[in-house]
């Protein structure tokens, strides 16, 4: 039991924590959120975390809150995943709620845009920093169809802005049709 | 009552209908508040929006406490924010049993590796789209490449380097960029 509560905790501080420090939506706490239950709590592995990514991603509604609930149904099932949405959703409750209240004087600040444009470019090396530790780990496999789904997938998305659901159901089926002519031609999925 | 209804339904089909996040999402707020409710003028759209990138949290829960507040206080703010992340709740959790209850069969494991590197590929392409508006401040390339903000370009590089070399917490990255920033141009 004294298990448990730790855990609910330490859940909800760790999604309150990086609801409060992330900056830009989306795809910025989606490193962050690699970093702190991959790499330091080693609840999820690296692999299954781009799974949940891809739910995350192509699930309706904000990416964070997605996130935030597949982690917390991963740790601690419903329980888990109402703690953690609660965590994602009061930061920014609070801190709009203030900034409401004068964000005029906000908005026209000197400081505040001088931060801003500094956390741009250090948010763009964290995103930089993800894509070089995810793309290793999909060379590391050394076979050709990962590769061209990457480049393709992202030709795709980057120059023909293609529709998000639509490359992550083709690739799908790409993925299952490899493991289905592997299972049936070479004998089993290495 | 009516208008807490009306809130909560707004922002239920916005948490409903926005996929891919951010950005995606702003058409769709902009309907809800500004087209379809006398809720906010389109100059205090656009300023909620400045605002929802300059503080931390999603746009679609930024502009739902902002839009609630400013139509019916905090309760409104509450009512709106739980609309919003309403259908994530119902949608994801049932993905999330699916996943994790059909996961080990081959079929299912081939098409989740299929769409691995996928996820990758558009991460790549976001964080493409921020390098050039850190360096550049604007969401297209400009034709002259070398015309850049070199300050925001060092902190890129700097930062990158600290990441990949020392592993660094990222936040602590972000929050340093931020520093440096304020340091910098209050300089110059």
């Amino acid at each position: 039991m004294k298990e448990n509560t730790h855990t609910f905790r330490k859940l909800f501080w760790s999604t309150f924590k990086l609801s409060a420090c992330t900056f830009g939506g989306g795809f910025v706490i989606i490193p962050l959120m690699r970093q702190k239950f991959v790499e330091e709590l080693h609840w999820i592995d690296e692999q299954e975390m781009m799974d949940l990514i891809a739910i995350a991603q192509s699930s309706p509604g904000p990416i964070a809150v997605n996130a935030a609930i597949l982690i917390g149904y991963r740790v601690a099932g419903a329980p888990g995943a109402l703690l953690t949405v609660l965590g994602t959703v009061l930061p920014p409750l609070v801190i709009i709620s203030l900034v409401s209240l004068f964000y005029q004087a906000f908005r026209d600040n000197a400081i505040v845009n001088m931060a801003m444009m500094g956390m741009t470019a250090g948010v763009a090396a964290v995103i930089c920093d993800v894509v070089l530790t995810m793309g290793m780990t999909i060379l590391k496999q050394k076979r050709v169809l990962p590769v061209l789904v990457l480049l393709t997938s992202f030709v795709a998305v980057r120059f023909l802005h293609i529709n998000i659901i639509l490359i992550i159901l083709l690739c799908g089926i790409v993925g299952a049709a490899d493991a289905f002519y592997q299972l049936h031609h070479k004998g089993g999925i290495q | 009552m009516m208008l807490y209804l009306e809130l909560f339904w707004s922002f239920f089909q916005i948490g409903l209908f926005s996929i891919g996040g951010g950005y995606a999402a702003m058409p769709l707020i902009q309907h809800q508040v500004v087209d379809a409710h006398p809720w906010l003028t389109m100059t205090q759209f656009a300023d909620i929006m400045t605002i929802a990138e300059m503080t931390p949290g999603p746009i679609a829960i930024n502009s739902a406490t902002f839009v609630g507040i400013r139509v019916a206080g905090l309760p409104g703010a509450i009512i709106a924010t739980l609309g919003c992340i309403l259908p994530s709740c119902i949608i994801v959790m049932t993905l999330a049993y699916i996943y994790y209850r059909f996961r080990s069969l081959t079929i299912v494991q081939g098409a989740l590796a299929g769409l691995r590197p996928a996820v990758v590929a558009m991460i790549a392409s976001a964080g493409i789209s921020l390098i050039i508006l850190s360096f550049y401040e604007q969401r297209t390339l400009p034709k002259d490449w070398s015309d850049a903000n070199y300050v925001s370009v060092i902190i890129f590089g700097a930062g990158l380097l600290i990441l990949r070399k020392w592993k660094l917490n990222p936040i602590y990255v972000m929050a340093g960029a931020g520093v440096c920033g304020i340091l910098v141009y209050s300089v110059i």
